[in-house]
């Protein structure tokens, strides 16, 4: 089998790993490097809880090879934390809010969430509920996870207007 | 000691973020920031992955087995079969219904996606090489996946290995593929109302096969100490301590040498309740390969071979005078079990509590007979979010009555209150034997009707109706309205056991110098925030800040026995032991507190987080102050420490209940029924964490929603699984979750220490049929009365176009 040597950014740190052609970004982050953040739910691109954000873009960690993803920068749940170690106000907005349950789905949801807000910083309640439709949850029924999503976005606005 | 600056009562109350505060769950901080700890989190130094080989076919012969490619594979050190586990006598593992389920299929395979072979490897690609390697040989076999017909004098025999074996674990077996019956009630007098009555309908109606699937699928990670000779399992475990018991009686090990832990649990909804083979074979193969080994299954395993739920028909007959009493009820029910009965139920119950079904209504007689039988589908039948059958039983009675007042052309509402059980006749005995604690039904339903104006939407209908025929609209309004009353809370030692193990649950609280505390149950949170909620329990009782205690569950190494999580039983059983073990400790500090204060202990009251003297409260002792004392006093005649544990046997069962409303608009021309409005009105007795219940609510309707409006594994005539994986099976996105209106009343369990009833299920057993009802109610002018679910776009409009509405 080829081996490739591949080089990304991770949550700010360079990682250089050997792998198989064959191997998936999912299974490099959580069996090699100990990224366990982002999860396996389904087998089929359904359920997102193996969201990253890769070079801006919210990617399903288990429809990529690693080696596809060789000189990206990616972020996931584990870097989501504010520079100074506070909890970013996603992180801070869903545990308020109780936008979790079994905490499950909630790495990539929040990893979504912070992409969708970039994309979109104001967004409706619809286009939320649209943004997040790549992540299922099981648990919560999403009712609190719109509603820590509206709460992250005014709250990063304020952040941005103070700034 | 006493402070200088006194704080109020209601700031020490507030402190302590006790009964009744939404509460911030603890869990959180750890889960958003990805630092959970899940089972496939788990790595161990030198850990081996396992892969089965599954069956392709519903039913075949096994003619050969043939590893060795598979074996030639790098990375593959092992390829384990029934061959090398029937000399260890573990080719099959006893399930909780009393039948045994085949770990590794030996001569036939039963349903696709059976476990044939395991690979074990040193990664989890190599493993998935081995397992394409393997050659199995088989010889297809006719297959039965129709119920109905599995009872046929010329149905092939499915069960050889117990074809002889005609006393079953619930009695005769009438048939080869038959597997109990079981009967409760009043035969005669059921038919004798039925005959006399005014009215009588009769539907048969159908609970599809539906899946919980928890996003977080289930696995094990076993590793077996060749030294010390004690097998340690991390794995989707809701009952730890039952796995450790089946797993000492399967391996010959002692349960002091075993210990099982339940990491964080990614959801689990009833999935994660029984014993599966992966799970034995991960133990197995860290055994004989001496490493830790890890079985994960992916979700087309997870929807094709671990725990499915319902899978029931159910003819109901439902008999009333003209004016709508309600007089009789029977329910013949015929129990698809799969492959092998593998039930999640309290062992003497093999239809589950099913006998709810005379539900929220005073029904004089009433008569229940299920039949369980073997198909060529996976095992399982587990409590999907529900109480065991008791979803099955609610959404019978729920459609019965609707359809009863449509033949009365009576109201469905209406109905309902003419026939609730009254608040004056609580406790109240049933017509199937049960004793309902509290309820108030008829302030529940009447909140409900006015918060959503019911009035107002039923003339909405008419208009709407009106419009439709003038051709205005192509859209149909529909309003289901559902009332159901739960049974959870399993259960009373004296008739709930699993596997001869009464279902108690225990508590143990250690109180430290410094006034903390850490507590420990016997059950496992999936989600459900018991490390939030149960010290919140603590915290009321004892005068404690909830933040000052630790919660600790899940291994069996330091948690009591307990019975695990499910069938709602963690509130009322667990909770109620937290409450006894916190009073027994209460109990001890009395006294010490009376040393401390020289007075007798009858001279002290219990206020807020302190004993005061009564009549003179500066004169006090915080449960602080006690706890050190506890441990540095000698107090004459008490032992030193502060540790109480109690185990909870129930006295009864709780019976939360709830009013569901909700409005859909089905656009006949494409099917989609568009839920407008779900309005929630439960009552789970005392509320422990109002934040927590909504969510569960709000969870459990989005559950309803899904089975209801889509989910449903079927399998084709040669017995194929046709919604195997997420591409078919549906979860529904936040974009078809509408937004859950949720309200409450409060009626107290009299028998439960904190009066509190359990929730997590309810919304799962009232809002499936409060959505099946809307649908029909949509119809019902057009004569439809009953069609069976799921209601998906495909369905619903081959229900228009039957009824002549589609353009
Ligand atoms: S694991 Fe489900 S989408 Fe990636
Ligand atoms: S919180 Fe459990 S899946 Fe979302």
């Amino acid at each position: 089998m080829q081996k490739l040597d591949i080089k990304m950014n991770i949550n700010g740190a360079d990682v250089e790993v050997n792998v198989d052609s064959r191997t998936l970004l999912i299974h490099i982050l959580r069996e090699e490097l100990n990224i366990t953040g982002p999860h396996i739910g389904c087998d089929t691109t359904h359920c997102g809880a193996c969201t990253v954000d890769l070079d801006g873009k919210s990617v399903k960690a288990c429809t990529i090879f690693a080696g596809q993803a060789n000189g990206t920068t990616i972020k996931t749940i584990e870097g989501m934390a504010n520079a100074d170690g506070t909890l970013h106000a996603l992180q801070a907005a869903f545990k308020d809010n109780h936008g979790l349950q079994c905490g499950f789905c909630t790495p990539g949801m929040i990893v979504r969430a912070y992409r969708l807000l970039k994309e979109n910083p104001n967004p409706t309640e619809t286009e939320i509920r649209y943004g997040i439709s790549g992540n299922l949850c099981r648990c919560t029924g999403y009712q609190n996870i719109v509603k820590s999503i509206q709460v992250a976005a005014t709250e990063l606005s304020q952040q941005e207007a103070a700034e | 000691m006493n402070e200088q600056a006194p704080i109020s009562r209601d700031e020490r109350v507030k402190k302590l973020e006790g009964l009744g505060s939404s509460r911030k769950r603890v869990e959180d901080v750890r889960f958003t920031q990805g630092a959970g700890n899940y089972v496939d989190d788990i790595k161990l130094d030198g850990m081996l992955f396992g892969d089965f080989v599954r069956s392709p076919y519903g039913h075949a012969r096994i003619k050969s087995i043939n590893t060795e490619a598979a074996l030639a594979v790098p990375g593959v050190l092992a390829v384990i079969t029934a061959a090398d586990l029937k000399p260890l006598n573990l080719h099959y593992m006893p399930t909780l219904a009393g039948d045994v389920q085949a770990v590794l299929a030996e001569e036939k395979v039963l349903f696709q996606g059976q476990e044939v072979a395991f690979v074990v490897a040193t990664d989890r690609y190599a493993a998935a090489d081995g397992v394409e390697l393997v050659e199995v040989d088989y010889d297809e076999l006719p297959v039965i996946n129709d119920a109905f017909k599995a009872m046929d004098d010329d149905a092939p025999v499915l069960r050889e290995d117990i074809q002889d074996k005609m006393e079953g674990a619930h009695g005769t077996r009438k048939h080869h593929n038959h597997i109990f019956n079981w009967q409760e009630g009043d035969k005669e007098g059921t038919e004798k109302a039925l005959a006399e009555a005014d009215v009588v309908v009769e539907e048969m109606i159908t609970y599809h096969r539906v899946h919980p699937c928890p996003l977080e699928t289930c696995g094990s990670v076993a590793s077996m100490d060749p030294i010390t000779g004690k097998l340690t399992v991390w794995g989707t475990f809701q009952a730890p301590h039952v796995v450790r018991t089946v797993a000492a009686l399967i391996t010959d090990i002692p349960e002091h040498k075993i210990r099982i832990i339940s990491p964080d649990i990614g959801g689990g909804f009833g999935n994660k309740v029984g014993v599966y083979p992966g799970y034995i074979c991960s133990i197995v193969a860290s055994i004989v390969t001496g490493k830790p080994v890890k079985w994960v299954e992916d979700r087309i395993e997870n929807l094709m071979a671990t725990a499915f739920a319902r899978d029931y028909h159910m003819t109901g007959k439902l008999s009333a005078t003209k004016d709508g009493k309600i007089t009789g009820l029977s329910a013949h029910v015929l129990a698809d079990h799969g492959a092998f009965d593998a039930c999640a139920d309290p062992t003497k119950f093999p239809a589950g509590f099913f006998h709810i079904v005379t539900g929220s209504y005073d029904i004089p007689v009433a008569h229940v007979s299920v039949d369980g039988v073997y198909t060529n589908k996976a095992p399982g039948g587990v409590a999907y979010r529900c109480s065991f059958r008791v979803t099955e039983a609610a959404y019978l009675i729920e459609r019965m009555i609707d359809i009863l007042a449509r033949k009365l052309d009576m109201d469905p509402a209406e109905i309902r209150m003419k026939n609730f059980i009254k608040k004056e006749q609580f406790p109240y005995n049933s017509a199937l034997g049960w004793e309902y604690d509290s309820g108030d039904y008829h302030t529940a339903l009447e909140q409900a009707l006015k918060a959503v104006n019911y009035d107002d939407l039923r003339a909405e209908q008419t208009e709407n109706r009106a419009a439709f025929e003038r051709g205005e609209t192509r859209s149909l309004m529909g309003i289901g309205v559902a009332f159901f009353t739960e049974i959870v809370g399993a259960g009373p030692v004296k008739n709930c056991d699993i596997l001869g193990l009464g279902m108690f649950d225990s508590c143990e609280i250690r109180i430290h110098p410094t006034g903390s505390a850490t507590v420990r149950l016997g059950t496992i949170s999936q989600g459900q925030g018991h490390a939030t909620t149960f010290a919140q329990i603590v915290a009321s009782e004892i005068g404690i800040p909830a933040e000052a205690i630790t919660l600790e569950e899940g291994d069996t190494d330091t948690a009591p026995y307990g019975l695990g999580t499910y069938g709602s039983r963690s509130t009322p059983v667990a909770g109620a032991a937290t409450a006894m073990a916190a009073r027994k400790i209460r109990a001890k500090a009395q006294m010490i507190a009376a040393y401390m204060l020289e007075v007798h202990e009858g001279d002290l009251e219990w206020d807020i987080d302190r004993f005061q003297v009564k009549g003179n409260p500066e004169l006090h002792k915080t449960m602080v102050e006690i706890a050190f004392a506890a441990y540095s006093l000698a107090v004459p005649g008490l032992e030193p420490g502060l540790e109480a544990v109690s185990y909870y046997d129930p006295p009864n069962m709780t019976y939360p209940f709830g009013a569901y409303i909700s409005v859909v608009d089905i656009d006949v021309d494409t099917g989609v029924a568009d839920v407008r409005k779900f309005y929630a009105l439960d009552d789970c007795g005392t509320r422990i964490n109002p934040m927590v219940i909504e969510g569960q609510i709000h969870g459990g309707l989005t559950e309803a929603l899904a089975i209801v409006m889509g989910q449903d594994i079927s399998y084709d005539k040669h017995g194929n699984i046709t919604g195997g994986s997420l591409m078919d099976f549906f979860l529904p996105t936040a974009v078809e979750t509408p937004t859950w209106e949720t309200d409450f009343t409060v009626t107290p369990s009299p028998h439960h220490p904190i009066g509190a009833k359990g929730v997590g299920e309810s919304p799962n057993v009232g809002g499936v049929p409060a959505l099946s009802n809307a649908v029909h109610d949509a119809f019902a002018h057009k004569g439809l009365t009953h069609t069976q679910m799921p209601h998906d776009h495909w369905r619903v409009w081959k229900t228009a176009q039957s009824l002549g509405l589609t353009g």
